[in-house]
C-alpha cells in the first residue's frame, strides 16, 4: 500500500485514513492553509493549525466541519502525522507523513521569503515532496516585494489627486500589503473594503499588527476624500459599482501573475504590483534539490515545466493533474 | 536604461492619453540630453534599429535555455522579448546610459549583433532587458503614435505642436536642438528639404450656425471622404505628409510621381479610376504600407483633389485670402491623371449650400465645406474660418450585447457596448461603440447592464438581448474580418431607445443595403 495515493477526492492516505485538501466533503480531512481551494466546508473531522481553524470558522461559520481538532504532532491509524510552517499564509502548513510504505512531505502552497504574518518555510525531508507549482515556470522570478510597495508610494506621490484602488485577495495578500506600506513608511490610514474586514481583525487580534485601518465604505457625496489614499480591496469588487466612489482611481493588483504584462492586462491594471505568497521558479526548483527526494509529485500550476526541469536534473517526478485547484486565485 | 525601462512601463499601463502624456512629461524634464532624445526617437519610430530579428533572438536564448522550457514558457507569456527578458538567466542591476546602448546597437555589424546583444542581457535587470530587446526589434508596442510623442515634448516646453510638427521632418535624433528649444533656447531652423506645414482645419457648424453669416464671404467645396494630405514638392524632395505631419510617402508613389512643380499643396487623397471616386474602404487598402505592389498600384490608383496651395514656388502664400490662393492654385500645372482640382460650388444662399448637402450626387461625397473667401491660411482649428457640414449620420437601431468595463474615470463602469442586429432569429454584432453617450445614460446603460447579465467572459459580459440603442455612424463598408461582413466608421451611441421592443431593431439585411454602391 502506498503511502500517498491520488483519488478523484483529492490526495488520500489509505494507512491513516484520512484526505489532504479534499476537494470534495471526505470523512477525516487534513488542510494545509486557509484558502477556499484548499480547505472547503463539510468535512466530517477536520484537523489543522489553530489559526487555520479559526479561518475557516471565520470564512465558512462554526459548523464548517462535523469536528475539529488542532494539529499537533499525532498518529492516525498506521502513519504519524505533523504540520510545519510552510512561510504562505497566516496559519498556513506543510503536512509530514510517516508510516511502514515510506515517508511524504506535501507542501500545501509555500513561500521563501520573509513573511511577518507566519513562521518561515521549514524544509522537512521525506521521500516523496508534493509540491506545489502555481508558478513553476522559469519566467517567474518575483522581485523584492519592498521595490515593489516603492512602485505604489511613488505612483500616490506622483498622482495626489487621483485615489489608488490595490486589488489583494482577502488572505494573506491584503494583510502582506498593508504590512510592507508600514514597513515603507506609510503610516496614513489605509481603507479596506468590507470583504478584507473580518480577516484584518483576525490578523490584529493573532498580534500581528497593521496600524490604521478604516471602511472604505463612505457614501458617494465625498469621493474627493480618497484623493491621494490607498484604498484595498478583493479584486472581484472592481467589476462592482464599489469602484465608482473613487476619484480617477489608478486601479493596482498585488500578486504574482502581475510579472506577466498580458495578464495585467487583461485585468485591466494600470499599476501592476508584483507581490507573491508562493515560490517562485528560483525558490522551487532550490527547494527540490534541497530536499532532495526520491520522487517529486507536482501538482497545480505549470507541472510541466517543473516536470521538465525534474527529467533535466535525473531526478524522478510524475504529475498529479488534480482537478478542482484554482491555480489562478490568490495567487 | 532603468528611466527608460520603467518609462515603457507607465505608457503600457496607462490607458488613458493624458496619463502617458504626463508619464512622457516627466520623462523629458528628469532625464537629460541625449538619452530623452533617443527615447522620444524609440515612441516615434525614427529610430533606425531593425536588424535585429525575432529568429536571432530565439538562437540566442536557445543557447541559453532549455528549448521544452523556452517553449512553455513563451506560451504562457505570449511576446517574445518579454519571455526571454524574463526566462534569461541571471540577473544584474546594470543600468548603462541609453545613449551608449542605442549608439551601440546602431554601430555593431550584424555578424557581430548576438555577441553584443547576449553581454547586455547577461548585465541588465528582467525590467531594463524587456525594454532593450523592444529597443533593438523596433515597435515598441506602448499606444504611443508619434503625435502624442509630439504633443508631449509641446507640453513639456509649451511650445506650439504645429511648429514642432513643421520642424520634425528637418531634426534628427536624438533631437538635442529641439530639447534645447522646449528649455528656453533657440527655435531650431529648418534645414530640410520640403518639410512639412502645419495644415488648417475647420470647425463644424449647421444650417442655425450659418444663418448669421452673409453667404457673399465664403466659397463652398464638396467634402470628400479620403484623408487630408499635404502634398510637397521642393528642388526635387517629394514628400505626401497626413494632417499630423506623418510622412506617408512611401504608401503611394504614384502620387509622388505626379508631383513636378515645386509647390505645398493641400487636397484630399483618394482612390481615384477614371473620374469614379472609389469608397474610402478602398483607399484604406493602400494606407499604412512600406511598399506597395504594382499590382495594388493598378487595382487602387491613388490621386489628389486639391482645394489650396500654401508654397508655389519660391512664394510663400499662406498670408493672401483664400480666393487669391485660390487663383493661384488654378493656374497651377497640375498633372490631370493623378492631381485634379476640388471644384467650387455655385451657391447664392445658404438654402442652395443646404441642397447640395442634401444631394451630393456621389456617394463618397461625405458634406460640404465651406471657406472665408478672405481668409489666410492659418495653422491648426482656428474658428470663423473653414467650416465643415457633413451629411447627416447614419443611423440604426441595434440591440446591446455585450458590455466591458471602462477606465480611468469609467473604472466600474460598463462603457465599451457591442451591439447586433438581427440574422433571423440570431443577433450578429456589427460593431462597438464606447462614447455618444451622456454621463447619464451611461449610468442608465451600466445599470442595465449589470441587472442583465447572461454570461461572464473576464472583463466582458453578455446581456439579455433587450435593449436598443440608436447607432450614428460615418461610413458603412463591406469587411471579411467581421462576422456581419461589416465595418463602420465612427460609431457611437446616439441615444437609448427604450421606447423600442428589441424585435423591432434593424435587421443585417437592411443594414447592409446602406453600404454605398
Amino acid at each position: 500500500m502506498a503511502i500517498l495515493e491520488n483519488t478523484y477526492a483529492g490526495l488520500f492516505c489509505p494507512a491513516g485514513g484520512f484526505h489532504i485538501d479534499p476537494l470534495r466533503p471526505v470523512d477525516r480531512a487534513l488542510i494545509t492553509h486557509g484558502h477556499a481551494d484548499h480547505a472547503r466546508a463539510g468535512h466530517g473531522a477536520v484537523m489543522a493549525t489553530a489559526q487555520t481553524l479559526d479561518i475557516m470558522a471565520i470564512r465558512y461559520g462554526e459548523a464548517f466541519a462535523g469536528m475539529r481538532q488542532v494539529a499537533t504532532p499525532t498518529r492516525i491509524g498506521d502513519v504519524d502525522v505533523s504540520f510545519h510552517p510552510a512561510g504562505h499564509v497566516l496559519g498556513s502548513a506543510q503536512i509530514h507523513i510517516s508510516g511502514r510504505a515510506g515517508s511524504v512531505t506535501i507542501s500545501g502552497d509555500y513561500s521563501r521569503t520573509a513573511n511577518p504574518a507566519c513562521a518561515p518555510f521549514q524544509p522537512v525531508p521525506a521521500d516523496i515532496f508534493v509540491t506545489e507549482a502555481t508558478f513553476g515556470l522559469p519566467v517567474f522570478r518575483h522581485p523584492d516585494p519592498l521595490d515593489e510597495i516603492g512602485k505604489l508610494l511613488a505612483s500616490v506621490a506622483a498622482q495626489p489627486e487621483r485615489a489608488h484602488l490595490v486589488g489583494a485577495y482577502a488572505l494573506g495578500k491584503a494583510q502582506r500589503v498593508i504590512m510592507l506600506l508600514r514597513d515603507a513608511g506609510w503610516d496614513a490610514p489605509i481603507y479596506i473594503h468590507g470583504a478584507l474586514q473580518r480577516l484584518c481583525d483576525y490578523h490584529i487580534a493573532q498580534g500581528i499588527p497593521l496600524g490604521d485601518l478604516r471602511p472604505a465604505t463612505i457614501d458617494r457625496s465625498t469621493k474627493a476624500q480618497f484623493a491621494g489614499q490607498i484604498i484595498l480591496g478583493p479584486p472581484s469588487a472592481f467589476a462592482a459599482t464599489w469602484a465608482q466612489r473613487f476619484p480617477d482611481p489608478v486601479i493596482c493588483f498585488a500578486s504574482g501573475w502581475m510579472q506577466v504584462r498580458a495578464r495585467a492586462r487583461q485585468r485591466g491594471v494600470e499599476l501592476p504590483l508584483v507581490i507573491s505568497d508562493h515560490v517562485d521558479w528560483p525558490d522551487l526548483t532550490r527547494t527540490i534539490t534541497e530536499l532532495d527526494p526520491a520522487e517529486t509529485w507536482v501538482t497545480h500550476g505549470r507541472e510541466d515545466a517543473v516536470i521538465r526541469w525534474c527529467d533535466l536534473q535525473q531526478r524522478a517526478a510524475r504529475p498529479l493533474r488534480l482537478v478542482g485547484y484554482d491555480d489562478e486565485a490568490e495567487a | 536604461m532603468k528611466r527608460f525601462a520603467q518609462l515603457l512601463e507607465q505608457l503600457a499601463f496607462s490607458p488613458q492619453r493624458t496619463g502617458k502624456t504626463r508619464h512622457l512629461v516627466q520623462y523629458f524634464a528628469a532625464v537629460p540630453d541625449p538619452a530623452r532624445g533617443y527615447a522620444l526617437a524609440a515612441l516615434t519610430g525614427d529610430l533606425a534599429l531593425r536588424k535585429v530579428t525575432p529568429s536571432m533572438l530565439r538562437a540566442l536564448v536557445a543557447e541559453r535555455v532549455d528549448a521544452e522550457l523556452f517553449a512553455l514558457s513563451y506560451d504562457f507569456v505570449g511576446d517574445l522579448a518579454e519571455t526571454i527578458a524574463l526566462i534569461w538567466p541571471g540577473g544584474g542591476g546594470a543600468d548603462p546610459p541609453l545613449p551608449e546602448v542605442v549608439e551601440e546597437l546602431a554601430a555593431t555589424a550584424k555578424t557581430a549583433l548576438p555577441g553584443v546583444i547576449a553581454a547586455r542581457l547577461d548585465t541588465l535587470g528582467p525590467s531594463e532587458r524587456y525594454a532593450y530587446l523592444k529597443l533593438a526589434t523596433g515597435g515598441l508596442r506602448v499606444g504611443v503614435s508619434g503625435r502624442m510623442a509630439r504633443l508631449a515634448v509641446a507640453d513639456f516646453g509649451t511650445l506650439p505642436l504645429t511648429e514642432i510638427e513643421e520642424l520634425w521632418h528637418g531634426l534628427t535624433p536624438p533631437y538635442t536642438s529641439l530639447f534645447t528649444w522646449a528649455e528656453g533656447g533657440a527655435k531650431p531652423v529648418n534645414a530640410a528639404k520640403a518639410p512639412f506645414r502645419p495644415v488648417m482645419l475647420s470647425t463644424p457648424t449647421d444650417a442655425k450656425a450659418l444663418a448669421a453669416l452673409d453667404p457673399a464671404d465664403f466659397s463652398a467645396e464638396w467634402k470628400w471622404d479620403g484623408i487630408r494630405v499635404q502634398a510637397v514638392c521642393d528642388g526635387g524632395v517629394k514628400r505626401l505628409y497626413s494632417r499630423t505631419g506623418e510622412d506617408i510617402s512611401a504608401a503611394f508613389p504614384d502620387v509622388l510621381d505626379a508631383l513636378s512643380h515645386d509647390a505645398v499643396l493641400d487636397g484630399e487623397l483618394l482612390v481615384r479610376r477614371g473620374d469614379a471616386v472609389a469608397p474610402f474602404n478602398d483607399l484604406q487598402k493602400r494606407l499604412g504600407r512600406k511598399t506597395v505592389s504594382a499590382r495594388l498600384l493598378a487595382s487602387h490608383p491613388a490621386a489628389l483633389r486639391v482645394y489650396d496651395v500654401l508654397i508655389d514656388g519660391p512664394d510663400d502664400l499662406r498670408a493672401l485670402p483664400h480666393h487669391a490662393r485660390r487663383a493661384r492654385l488654378e493656374a497651377l500645372p497640375l498633372d490631370p491623371a493623378r492631381i485634379d482640382l476640388s471644384p467650387l460650388l455655385r451657391f447664392d444662399t445658404w438654402d442652395d449650400i443646404a441642397a447640395l448637402r442634401a444631394e451630393p450626387g456621389d456617394p463618397v461625397i461625405e458634406g460640404v465645406m465651406i471657406k472665408h473667401r478672405q481668409s489666410p491660411y492659418l495653422a491648426g482649428r482656428i474658428k470663423g474660418h473653414w467650416f465643415k457640414w457633413k451629411r447627416d449620420p447614419m443611423l440604426i437601431d441595434a440591440v446591446l450585447m455585450y458590455a466591458q468595463r471602462g477606465h480611468g474615470k469609467r473604472s466600474g463602469y460598463y462603457s465599451d457596448f457591442t451591439f447586433g442586429v438581427w440574422d433571423g432569429e440570431a443577433l450578429v454584432p456589427v460593431g462597438k461603440a464606447y462614447f455618444g453617450f451622456t454621463d447619464a445614460e451611461l449610468k442608465e446603460l451600466d445599470r442595465f447592464v449589470r441587472t442583465h447579465t447572461t454570461e461572464r467572459f473576464g472583463p466582458v459580459r453578455a446581456v439579455a438581448p433587450e435593449k436598443v440603442v440608436e447607432v450614428a455612424f460615418e461610413g458603412l463598408a463591406e469587411s471579411s474580418r467581421h462576422k456581419s461582413g461589416l465595418a463602420m466608421r465612427f460609431p457611437r451611441i446616439n441615444r437609448i431607445r427604450d421606447d423600442k421592443p428589441a424585435a423591432e431593431a434593424d435587421t443585417l439585411e437592411t443594414v447592409r443595403a446602406m453600404i454605398p454602391r
